[in-house]
């Protein structure tokens, strides 16, 4: 296969990203092209129906279904207060009565005659897209919502929990293969980003949600803990609704791994600044990766130049020189530089015959490894 | 394109998978056809390129490299081959595909009742190569705002929508459409077209489907699915649900309108085309069969016993993307049975959920591989529970008894999967076509699923079931010829006599009678043994069983049985392990077993 690597993980300290902030219905868009947004600016507005509710009138007038229309006092489409009346039968004598009650306010949606069911419905639910990053409005898709360009230093994670957020950025350890106990988060760390190294535990997380960290972001975790975390084992990579308090995400894999060096210091170097990060993992095709997106400043921007105004393009391969990581065991967590691309087939240790690739590490120390166990270090 | 007239004798087919096309090439030579070349590239439906026929050039440009033979003019495929003007090496006689990119086919069925019209419908619709993401029905246990809660989150390809014998109770099937009407629900792809819906149920009560979903989905009426409680009529909608792919969620996702227009057959969806080329297989041989595709993401598993053809999807149980989930659903301890060695429980689940996060990754060391391959065998065995629960005789349905079966009094909706009558299961997926030793896919199919006395096992070569299938919708002769020839590997024939008993004790005596030149090879096979005896591909065998009192070997406890068995890659292989399988308990005697099983047919490297 011409084309076969694992394409890596972004981490550049200068990139021109473009969101897509659609709604999910069709709605209003509240923001203009040119407009200067923030990561709580909300760009687009929609309304989702109510929920729907099931009365079968039918059966609690003790009437045939085809008969229902007869005994509504509401028409489709009229409003209806919670215990409201909307049917009612019309016995004799007062005293048989029965009638028929909204439990819900909101309005009435359907009546069917083979069925003897009435459809309720809850008012509208407001839907609010917010713009995520701070940055400008460059497209306005009418109706569906705005992409909204910034210009950041970005960080794409391997996998994370938790949606969409935002806060000031913060390094709880001053090195990446550091692990960072539950008792080094402060309560000033609230509403922030907070950075770990290598690894951090369940108590860790535990603290995190006490203080009201706004995300974590780390080298690596347990299985176990996420396991604790979550209240499930997760069986399929496919996150970003989760409620546990916090945004988490994981930089290097499973496992006590210290983070890239090149990730440390680039979010050592933005400390203090507004981050807005995503734990959204999707893992098949489409992959979308967490990631943590440090939006420069006007005058930032203004010192940036004229950059790149989209993503690098997709790169052709992989080369000798590049940065890698290795992806599996037993060399999981490993940084080093491509030394040599043999073209010929290897038989490897489970005598599959595979591509490979020479890796030399910093310590001077080299391995042979299937390409398909690196990723690229990218940006 | 069209296809042509005139014989082919120069076809291409790619299978579009979600990550990677595929293309072969099958040429005529002399009398047959062959697989001569194979190309590959990434698939293009996704964001940047979000056309499918780049990754369909791509791997045709491979194709080209390989081959030598121009297939391209520009983006343009060449054809009809230019032989006739003396370019024997230039262009094609037709291009078929499937496709399963953009995560296939995805479904939600609706039906009255959940054991009868709402079971037919998934068996429809799964048939037809989709995944079903739901089957509401009217006794589903869920709340009427939990069912619309329900279709409106989940966004499915189509809807299938069945209900009610012909000239039965219209009440239910309304119900269901009523709840479909309330949730409003969206296709998956595209904002700006109707979703398809498809009405397969009490042809009374068309007229009231038309009033409730005739505006709010793109309706289409076919014939019910279940006419009469006693037959089963999944044909015409299976047909339905065939050509909404194509119209409407292929032509939605980018690149397909293209690429519909340059094949010479209708794409097909993955599945429903290895479902066909198994079909065609087990009706040309009278077979029962089992096939298997054990994926990153899923694991389907197709089956034909006696001319019933079913397919069952488990999504999430895959060695990538779902590997986590076999764990979650398998347990620790039911993968951990299947590993030579022990290892710690935080390391594996870390490891595990490091490949599932990086799904490409690949075993680098032994114990990397047998951990792997432990999965594998949970994975398989969960995939085919799930199928025999799905691959059942109709339920709710009446049946006739006779005096003999006073003392036998079954109910109905029993599974058709009888592993005694099966004779050949075929398994595909990267971890049984690519396992490093043929013995592997072997070992991990036998112990997967346990089969009971006689059954040869295959595996696909190199994955070309997908465009075997659809070729077989063109011309049958090519597509028979490619899977005998290239597509299937015969491992050999596993003999698993029934019955259990001490290890060490005398399951039963055999006397194996090869061709000639070779002497007859006798023994005795112990309980907790594994014996394995080199017989070729092409080769076959007489053997003659003579079982202990307590073991059946499919003609009744004790009694001997004389059969011609088949070889293959790995060979004949008897199982002594006992039916049903049982590992030793304690884990100094199980890893003892496996060790000693794994020496005597030579599994892994020393």
């Amino acid at each position: 296969m011409a084309h076969a690597y694992t394409p890596g993980l972004t981490v550049t300290e200068q990139t021109v990203i473009r969101k897509r902030r659609f709604l999910p219905i069709p709605g209003t868009v509240l923001a203009k092209t040119g407009d200067r947004v923030q990561a709580e600016t909300v760009v687009a507005r929609a309304e989702l129906p109510g929920k729907v509710h099931v009365v079968n009138v039918a059966n609690l007038l003790g009437i045939a279904p085809d008969e229902i229309r007869d005994y509504l006092v509401k028409k489709e489409g009229e409003s209806l207060g919670r215990d409201e009346v909307f049917a009612e039968n019309k016995p004799f004598i007062k005293w048989f009565k029965t009638e028929v009650r909204s439990p819900i306010q909101g309005k009435l949606e359907s009546v069917s005659t083979i069925t003897g069911q009435v459809l309720l419905r809850e008012p509208p639910r407001l839907l609010e897209r917010l713009a995520y990053v701070d940055g400008t409005v460059v497209d306005l898709h009418p109706g569906q919502g705005v992409t909204v360009e910034t210009r950041c230093s970005m960080v794409q994670g391997i996998f994370g929990i938790g949606g969409e957020t935002w806060g000031e950025l913060v390094m709880a350890v001053d090195s990446p293969d550091k692990t960072l106990p539950a008792a080094q988060l402060l309560p000033t760390m609230k509403s922030k980003i907070v950075v770990s190294g290598a690894f951090l535990g369940i108590e860790t997380m535990r603290r995190a949600r006490e203080i009201g960290v706004a995300g974590l972001v780390v080298g690596g975790i347990h299985d176990k803990d996420l396991r604790e975390l979550l209240g499930y084992d997760l069986g399929v990579a496919i996150t970003g609704t989760e409620q546990v308090g916090f945004t988490l995400v994981i930089t290097e894999g499973f496992g006590t791994i210290p983070m890239a060096t090149k990730t440390f210091e680039l979010l050592t170097k933005h400390v203090s600044q507004k981050a807005s990060i995503s734990g959204t993992t999707q893992i098949r095709a489409g992959v979308i990766r967490p990631e943590i997106l440090i939006p420069w400043k006007s005058d930032q921007q203004s010192a940036g130049g004229t950059g790149p105004t989209a993503p690098a393009a997709e790169r052709s391969g992989i080369r000798i020189g590049d940065h890698v990581r290795v992806i599996r065991d037993p060399l999981f967590g490993r940084i080093g530089q491509v030394a040599a691309l043999p073209t010929d087939l290897r038989q490897i240790e489970t005598e599959s015959v595979v591509r490979v690739l020479e890796v030399k590490f910093a310590d001077g120390t080299s391995a042979v490894i299937p390409r398909a166990n690196v990723e690229i270090i990218e940006g | 394109m069209t296809a042509s007239a005139q014989p082919l004798s120069v076809i291409i087919a790619t299978d579009c998978g979600s990550t990677t096309t595929k293309a072969i090439l099958i040429e005529k030579l002399g009398n047959e056809y062959r697989q001569t070349y194979r190309g590959e590239a990434p698939t293009t439906v996704e964001a940047p390129f979000e056309d499918v026929t780049r990754g369909v050039l791509n791997s045709l440009a491979e194709l080209e490299d390989l081959s030598g033979r121009k297939i391209l003019d520009g983006e343009r495929i060449i054809t009809p081959n230019h032989a006739a003007q003396g370019e024997p090496k230039v262009g094609v006689d037709i291009y078929i595909s499937t496709s399963s990119a953009g995560g296939g086919l995805q479904m939600m069925v609706a039906g009255a009742v959940q054991s009868m019209t709402g079971e037919s419908a998934q068996r429809c619709a799964l048939g037809a190569g989709a995944i079903v993401m739901d089957v509401l029905a009217s006794n589903d246990g869920r709340l009427p705002h939990e069912k619309i809660e329900r279709i409106r989150s989940l966004r499915p390809d189509m809807i299938l929508l069945s209900g009610g014998t012909d000239g039965g109770t219209v009440t239910h099937v309304v119900e269901m459409a009523e709840y479909i009407a309330a949730a409003e629900p969206r296709p998956r792809l595209g904002m700006s077209y109707q979703l398809p819906l498809i009405y397969a149920g009490n042809k009374n009560a068309r007229d009231r489907i038309k009033e409730i979903l005739g505006e709010k989905t793109s309706l289409v009426i076919t014939d019910n699915i279940r006419p009469v409680l006693e037959r089963e009529n999944l044909a015409p909608a299976r047909t339905k649900i065939h050509d909404l792919f194509l119209e409407h969620v292929m032509a939605q996702a980018p690149g397909y309108k293209k690429l519909i227009e340059w094949t010479g057959a209708p794409i097909m969806p993955t599945p429903a085309a290895v479902g066909l080329i198994m079909e065609t297989i087990a009706k040309r041989e009278h077979l029962n069969l089992i096939g298997v595709d054990i994926g990153g993401a899923t694991t389907d598993v197709f089956s034909v016993f006696g001319g019933v053809f079913n397919r069952t999807v488990s999504a999430n149980l895959g060695l990538s993307y779902s590997v986590s989930n076999v764990l979650a659903e398998a347990g620790l301890a039911n993968i951990m049975r299947w590993v030579p060695f022990t290892i710690e429980e935080q390391i594996l689940r870390n490891r595990i959920k490091n490949k599932m996060i990086r799904p490409t990754t690949i075993p680098q060391t032994l114990d990397e591989l047998q951990i792997e391959q432990a999965i594998a065998r949970e994975a398989l065995r969960l995939a085919l529970i799930h199928h025999k629960s799905l691959a059942t005789g109709l339920k709710g349905v009446q049946q006739e008894r006779s005096i003999s079966d006073i003392f036998e009094q079954r109910a109905s909706g029993q599974t058709l999967i009888d592993m005694l009558k099966l004779d050949l299961i075929v398994g595909s997926g990267g971890i049984l076509s690519h396992a490093p030793r043929r013995v592997q896919s072997m070992l991990m199919m036998v112990d997967a699923y346990e089969p009971l006395g006689f059954t040869q096992l295959s595996v696909d070569s190199i994955f070309m079931m997908p465009h075997l299938g659809v070729l077989s919708t063109v011309n049958e002769q090519a597509a028979t010829d490619v899977f005998v020839r290239d597509c299937m590997i015969y491992l050999g024939t596993c003999v698993a006599p029934i019955g259990q008993g001490k290890d060490g004790e005398r399951c039963t005596d055999y006397t194996i009678s090869f061709g000639e030149g070779r002497s007859p090879e006798s023994g005795t096979l112990t309980f907790g043994e594994l014996r394995l005896f080199p017989l070729g591909r092409d080769e076959r065998a007489q053997i003659e069983l003579r079982p202990a009192k307590q073991v059946d070997l499919s003609e009744g406890k004790g009694r001997s049985v004389t059969r011609d068995v088949h070889g293959g890659e790995v060979g004949l292989l008897l199982d002594g392990r006992g039916r049903p399988l049982q590992l030793p308990a304690k884990p100094e005697a199980r890893l003892a077993a496996l060790t000693r099983w794994h020496r005597t047919v030579g599994l892994y490297p020393k």
